[in-house]
């Protein structure tokens, strides 16, 4: 019985704890969750889904947000 | 006030830019990259006068060794903020960059860019064109990068762009105006706004685009590299209101040779 899983998070292997919804996911990273946006097995989330899409073994989670650019 | 007065005053008014159905505060709009700190980014965005900055899309830094988001410094609220699509290459990247941007949440605008090439950096006008149909259709408002061609800036259009962006040079390239005939057909056939976007390089690049009657201009580097950014910010403005004034004036013909600005007559002995 193992308490983490393994997902694929913005480029690399990560382990994380088992049971966490995507906003779980993203105030463990300590990131703000109306500064991002998360793109989850190719799939945009909506805001209101962080609470009730869980972090699945597996999943390709890209966290992403506005940088300097022209 | 005399007629004539009234008259000069009214050709100093000028129409906002309005693209999509958004009123632009200024005609120039700056990119955020390249700054060597986020305070002379904010400063010199300030002096530029620009309501609009452009932003990229990117990774989160999960290690935190540098890029915070620039919402930490740009507020909102401040600065329309109009997401890009840089660094994608194909259609599906630029879609997929695009789509990103708009769930931030902030605009359907989305200044689209479809590299062609990597030592260039020029636009792939086939992929550009074909993403600018999947996001109009989406609902997206499309600000689309492309090369200083007629062809490819009407098909865009056509695409239901809500601006054509040409280029001046090549991105970051600081050239100026390379092919000024092609910008003033660009200009000339095109009903969607026209900013000219990339490779201006200093006030006197940004002045012989705005002379030629574009509606805009977009900068980054040319503001970011300087040596000192906020001044390059200020003189940029004063371009852009110069170039523009410049065209609406409508300028002396060229001639081939002189004339003479004081009277030939009256000469002494």
């Amino acid at each position: 019985m193992s308490d983490a899983i393994q997902i694929h998070l913005n480029g690399r292997d990560r382990e994380v704890a088992t049971d966490l919804s995507v906003r779980d996911l993203i105030l463990s990273l300590d990131l703000h969750p109306d500064l991002i946006v998360v793109e989850r097995n190719r799939g945009i989330l909506r805001r209101e889904m962080y609470d009730d899409v869980p972090v699945e073994p597996g999943d390709v989670i890209e966290l992403v947000h506005f940088v300097g650019g022209g | 006030m005399s007629p004539a007065t009234e008259a000069s005053a009214t050709r100093v008014d000028d129409a906002p830019l309005v693209i999509g159905g958004r009123r632009f505060t200024s005609r120039l709009l700056v990119g955020t990259g390249k700054y060597a700190d986020n305070e002379i980014m904010l400063e010199a965005i300030r002096a530029s006068g620009s309501g609009c900055v452009t932003v990229a899309v990117r990774r989160v830094d999960l290690d935190r060794s540098h890029t915070e988001s620039i919402l930490h410094h740009l507020d909102p609220e401040e600065f329309f903020l109009l997401p890009n699509t840089a660094g994608c290459y194909t259609v599906e990247d630029a879609i997929r960059y695009a789509r990103l941007g708009r769930a931030s949440g902030f605009t359907d605008f989305v200044k689209l860019e479809v590299i062609g090439d990597q030592e260039t950096l020029l636009p792939d006008p086939e992929g550009t064109l074909e993403a600018a149909r999947v996001l109009v259709a989406e609902g997206f408002k499309v600000m689309a990068y492309t090369n200083d061609d007629l062809i490819t800036a009407l098909r865009l259009e056509d695409a239901g762009c809500a601006a054509v962006m040409p280029l001046a040079s090549p991105i970051g390239s600081g050239l100026g105006v390379v092919n000024r005939w092609a910008i003033r057909q660009i200009k000339r056939r095109l009903e969607v706004p026209v900013i000219v976007d990339a490779g201006l390089g200093t006030a006197s690049d940004v002045c012989v685009a705005m002379e030629e009657g574009v509606d805009g201009v977009l900068l980054n580097t040319a503001i970011a590299h300087a040596d000192d950014p906020v001044r390059m910010a200020r003189a940029m403005r004063c371009a852009v209101e110069a170039g523009r004034d410049a065209f609406l004036a409508g300028r002396m013909p060229a001639r081939g040779g002189a004339a003479p600005s004081s009277p030939t007559h009256g000469m002494l002995d």
